[in-house]
């Protein structure tokens, strides 16, 4: 179509909040989880979610009790579940920063509705990483020594490894994340406080809304604020996932050792990431009604990016191949050909119908704004990528270069109960998160809302 | 004793409105409350530009300085033979660098925030006012201290009412 510059060409976007909201009733829906009587779901689903905690707890105290051989790990295989669920974690994380920070840059007004339970994810998925790095050290007692902290043996970490790059990457990734997800939740906490009925809950949520109290002068820095740590974020969250890759990339395995991880690692961790979100979204805005909020239409354009990262996963799957045969290195070569006809078959197809033919339904507008098959997708897609992860790390190292240090790994009972107990560590945070703390960001919302133009109704 | 005379307006472009008439008439440290930021109030209230971008980039610079010095620092004071490489590798110094440096751009941004605006702030004389509680949901306010210049009661009250108030009160301070 060709156009002349004299033609505007309007385009109709769909609502980011229903219409017949005004800002009252927005406050009111979104604080509604907070004050409502405690569903009884939420407790059946807290007590299910805290005793994963426990099992994750005691997963924790007896391998550090009893060693590191409680777990599946062998000679080849040295590292199993702890690296596979870290990166997983991890990427499930980004969603949440893309969400907050990238889609803040890029204008993206319609990532007001999800940003700040993205953002939670972030939180509680990077504690939920930070966990198995911590535990599969064998000696847990000097994980201290991971940190440049002065000690009696003069002793410094190795900075030419990218396993301690990865401690300050993850590190700073978590503050810089809870930073962001504090200020953003200021606002929204003085909103908290005013409207508090009881005298505990308004002094808590007096507290940590440190006396805010919406004056423009405090506006003016505070979007400045956000704006900074979005334009810092950005860079950071692209940084972590490739220093996560090079924990695998900056080794010399066959399988390993390619340059294209980074980038695939980061587009494999917002699709993960965006997974997640649509599965928590859609349960929640389901039992805390906040359908007017987070709309359809909302749930759309997230499937629109899972389709996009997932091609881009799938076009790095077939990328490993093609440069596995083109670079002509015979032990390159097997290792892929391994990867999809070897011992390990069944977990690499897995992964390739979950992340690469699953997401392909979203071509369809029908099913991108169809609930249950988006639910279902997105659960297929967090299985397909933490597959993902359990293939680039197993069949990588099970058969070496030699044929005699070949074996084959499977995990222990204390593996998968690890595995399950840091789910439940996230979901009990997630359920805290979802009673205690505004779960969509008031003031950023209404900052979208038409009325919120200090220009509308007025005639141009 | 302070006071603050405090008027509530109907909506966002009644209150952009009140803050340029206020600035107009040369009121300078007055302040509009309002439950998200409103696009074009710095003009209207002839705010200078955030100095925050400032603190940032001291904050940046600090960490990337630091980062890197810490860095030399520990690889030669604890000189650590890997594959033969120099115990000064820089370019292996870069990301952990860019970490530091992420790091401390973010709490000078945060704390920097925090101490323009004077945060945390617990007390405050508006607070006493409990129409003010729909600062933070649904109210647009204009605060005007008796610290301002040609603070007048009696003409502010007129001046606000003319321009369209809906609620006017006194808030004493009598700390």
């Amino acid at each position: 179509m060709v156009a002349s510059t004299n033609d505007i060409v309007k385009v109709k976007r769909p609502d980011l909040v229903l219409p017949g909201e005004t800002f009252e009733s927005v406050t009111n829906i979104v604080s509604k989880p907070m004050e409502m009587k405690l569903p009884s779901w939420w407790l059946i689903v807290f007590l299910v979610s805290i005793s994963g905690v426990l099992l994750l707890k005691s997963m924790i105290a007896y391998l550090i009790w009893e060693g590191i051989g409680v777990w599946g790990l062998n000679n080849p295989v040295g590292w199993g579940y702890a690296i596979v669920n870290f990166v997983f974690w991890v990427g499930i994380g980004h969603a949440g920063t893309l969400i907050s920070a990238i889609l803040f840059l890029f204008r993206q007004k319609w990532r007001t509705g999800i940003n700040r339970f993205a953002e939670a994810m972030t939180i509680f998925a990077v504690i939920c990483a930070l966990i198995f790095p911590g535990i599969h050290i064998g000696r847990q007692w000097v994980a201290y020594w991971l940190f440049p902290i002065p000690n009696s043996m003069g002793m410094w970490p190795n900075f030419k490894s990218p396993l301690l790059w990865d401690v300050f990457a993850v590190g700073t990734y978590f503050t810089v994340s809870l930073l962001f997800w504090f200020v953003g939740l200021i606002p929204d906490l003085a909103t908290m406080r005013d409207r508090a009925k009881g005298k505990i809950r308004q002094m808590v949520y007096g507290i940590f809304s440190l006396g805010w109290r919406g004056s423009n002068r405090h506006w003016q820095n505070y979007e400045k604020a956000y704006l900074f740590l979005a334009a810092l974020a950005t860079p950071l969250v692209l940084s972590v996932h490739s220093i996560v890759s090079f924990d695998f990339a900056v080794s010399q395995l066959p399988g390993w050792h390619t340059t294209i991880f980074p980038p695939y690692f980061v587009a494999g961790a917002i699709f993960s990431g965006f997974a997640m979100v649509v599965t928590l979204m859609v349960l929640a805005r389901q039992l805390f009604n906040l359908k007017a909020l987070v709309t359809i239409g909302h749930l759309e354009r997230m499937n629109k990016i899972i389709l996009l990262t997932g091609m881009l996963v799938g076009y790095a799957y077939g990328m490993e191949f093609f440069m596995a045969w083109y670079s002509g290195y015979q032990y390159e070569t097997f290792a892929f050909v391994n990867r999809a006809t070897g011992p390990y078959a069944w977990a690499y197809w897995i992964m390739v119908s979950c992340n690469v033919i699953s997401p392909q339904l979203f071509w369809f507008k029908k099913c991108r704004t169809s609930i249950p098959i988006m639910f279902v997708v997105s659960i297929f897609v967090n299985i397909g990528m933490w597959f993902e992860r359990f293939v680039i790390t197993v069949t990588s190292l099970h058969r070496d270069f030699l044929p005699s240090s070949w074996g084959y790994y499977s995990p222990t009972w204390v593996d998968v109960c690890t595995f399950i107990g840091s789910f439940g560590l996230f979901f009990t945070l997630f359920l805290l998160f979802l009673r205690f703390l505004p779960v969509i960001s008031i003031a950023e919302i209404k900052n979208v809302m038409p009325q919120a133009d200090p220009h509308h109704g007025e005639e141009h | 004793m302070n006071e603050i005379l405090l008027a509530e307006f109907e909506n966002p472009n009644k209150l952009l409105k009140a803050a340029e008439k206020l600035s107009d008439c040369g009121y300078s440290s007055y302040d509009v409350y309002s439950p998200f930021p409103i696009h074009g109030m710095d003009d209207a209230m002839k705010l200078k530009h955030s100095k925050l971008g400032w603190i940032v980039l001291c904050g940046c610079s600090l960490g990337l300085l630091l980062g890197f010095l810490m860095q030399t620092f520990m690889s030669l004071d604890y000189p650590l033979i890997i594959s033969g490489k120099p115990f000064f590798s820089y370019p292996a110094f870069i990301p952990v660098t860019f970490e530091i440096m992420v790091l401390f751009s973010a709490f000078s941004t945060v704390f920097g925030m925090f101490a323009l605006n004077k945060l945390p702030q617990h007390y405050n004389p508006i607070f006493k006012s409990d129409y003010f509680r729909k600062a933070t949901c649904h109210g647009f306010f204009l605060g005007i201290d008796s610290n301002e210049n040609g603070y007048d009661r009696e003409k502010l009250r007129n001046l606000l009412s003319e321009i369209d108030a809906k609620h006017i009160e006194v808030i004493e301070d009598d700390v």
